[in-house]
């Protein structure tokens, strides 16, 4: 057994953080428990249905499988970082618009799938997606107006960035 | 049962030439973790011992891909996000590519690595089959210094390598020899994302003259270990492909192939899709050439 505990610092949706815990306690718990983030969800606890994704330095990790001491000096988005009430990303609102969220449990894990497919590919095909959330399991909607709220979000990203053209010209 | 943090000690020194002195210090004692893909697993399920882990996660000497005349270097710190990136593999090494894809999904691609995947020695691991036919070759490295040997040779039983205590994977060398050659690699699983083989075949040879003139088949999940068939191989090589040869060659691989019944498949099953996928690739070799 070991009693030692590790400082870890990190930033997460922007925030510098300092917690006190054990080295392999997960990200996961680390987020929910000790900074109270509870958007981020379990669910398999095995890195099999994406629940608990999070970008952790621009990439998509699973949060069950990252043993806090490996995020020491990372940066980290969770769900919350995404938007707020009143003030949506164009992904949640797309979900909300599309019907992409049943009961839930998948959804931050899907949104932070997509946003990370967004984040390097702005306007991926369906096969695309399909790909980039493969590893976000989801029980209630049968994948399709997720797929929808995906397309969906590209697209009015797509348009704002050409109102913006057209006013900047 | 839940796995227990508390139960495990863990550090990070930051650097390969820490890590290799805790390795020398106390062989044996220390369990090194990257990416976490396997282990962390095991610990959610409770199924890890406690342990003395030490982590290569962001351990800069060991992330890299280097592309030199003759040969393309991956650190075993590289993930399958990397080389999946990785134009020069791409354009080179295509099976890689294709096997990087394969593994889990995104998330677990952007923290598996090479050297893990390799190390774990799992017999479905997927990028195993296009390692063996490329004659890929490991580096292990310890504070008594660095040797080379051939992947074929790494693995030498289930879960279980030809590395000392006190060695860490280094880096997998992949010669440049193959552009000629004719590339095969499938798997097979019950979905394609995050689904683990049931069976997988690699293959590269030439073919001149309608006669396989050079050879290489590697499988995953037909035995102990990612292996290459050598009595495969040999039913092959020097032989015109034809209806005959087909025969022989899927009669070599049902003696050769030694799978087992588990969560997964059977080994019946295992061994007849084995079969089907041979006769796909040597298939794609006549069509080849009747094309050419």
């Amino acid at each position: 057994m070991s009693d030692c505990q590790s400082t870890i610092r990190f930033c997460v949706n922007g925030q510098n953080c300092t917690v006190q815990a054990s080295p392999m306690k997960r990200l996961l718990d680390v987020l929910r428990e000790d900074l109270h983030l509870t958007g981020t969800k379990e669910g398999c606890g095995e890195g099999e249905c994406g629940s608990c994704s999070v970008r952790m330095n621009g990439e998509l990790v699973n949060s069950c499988l990252v043993p806090v001491l490996q995020a020491e000096g990372a940066d980290i988005q969770t769900v919350e970082g995404l938007g707020a009430i009143g003030a949506l990303h164009p992904l949640q609102q797309a979900f909300l618009d599309c019907g992409g969220a049943q009961c839930g449990i998948c959804t931050p894990g899907m949104l932070m799938a997509a946003t990370q497919l967004l984040a390097i590919n702005p306007h991926p095909s369906l096969g695309e997606i399909r790909e980039g959330l493969a590893g976000n399991l989801c029980r209630c909607t049968g994948f399709i107006r997720i797929f929808d709220s995906v397309i969906a979000a590209a697209a009015s990203t797509q348009n704002q960035s050409s109102d913006q053209a057209a006013h900047a010209r | 049962m839940r796995g227990n943090p508390d139960a495990h000690e863990m550090i990070a020194p930051g650097s390969l030439d820490a890590v290799l002195n805790l390795l020398a210090t106390e062989p044996g004692k220390w369990t090194p973790i990257a990416g976490g893909t396997e282990l962390m697993v095991a610990h959610a399920a409770g199924r890890l011992e406690p342990s003395k882990l030490v982590s290569l996660w962001g351990i800069p000497q060991l992330r890299f891909i280097a592309t030199g005349a003759e040969s393309i270097a991956i650190g075993a710190g590289a993930t399958f996000r990397d080389l999946r990136a990785h134009e020069g593999i791409a354009d080179q090494l295509p099976l890689v590519t294709k096997a990087a894809s394969w593994i889990g999904s995104i998330a677990n691609q952007s923290r598996a690595t090479v050297g893990g995947n390799l190390v774990n020695g799992s017999p479905a691991a997927d990028s195993s089959p296009a390692f063996l036919v490329y004659d890929a070759e490991i580096e292990l490295v310890s504070v008594r210094g660095s040797r080379r040997i051939p992947y074929s040779a790494f693995h030498t039983g289930y879960k279980r390598n030809a590395m000392a205590e006190d060695e860490l994977l280094f880096a997998v060398h992949l010669p440049l020899r193959f552009a000629r050659h004719r590339q095969y690699l499938r798997k097979v699983g019950t979905r394609r994302a995050m689904a683990i083989a049931k069976v997988a075949l690699a293959a590269t040879a030439i073919v001149e003259d309608g006669v396989v003139s050079d050879l290489r088949l590697a499988a995953a999940s037909l035995a102990a270990f990612p292996t290459r068939l050598y009595q495969t191989e040999a039913a092959l090589l020097g032989r015109r492909i034809d209806a005959g040869t087909i025969e022989s060659a899927r009669e070599a691989l049902l003696a050769e192939a030694k799978p087992i019944d588990d969560i997964r498949s059977t080994a019946e099953y295992r061994k007849r899709v084995a079969c089907n996928l041979l006769e796909e690739f040597l298939r794609e070799l006549l069509s080849e050439r009747a094309a050419t």
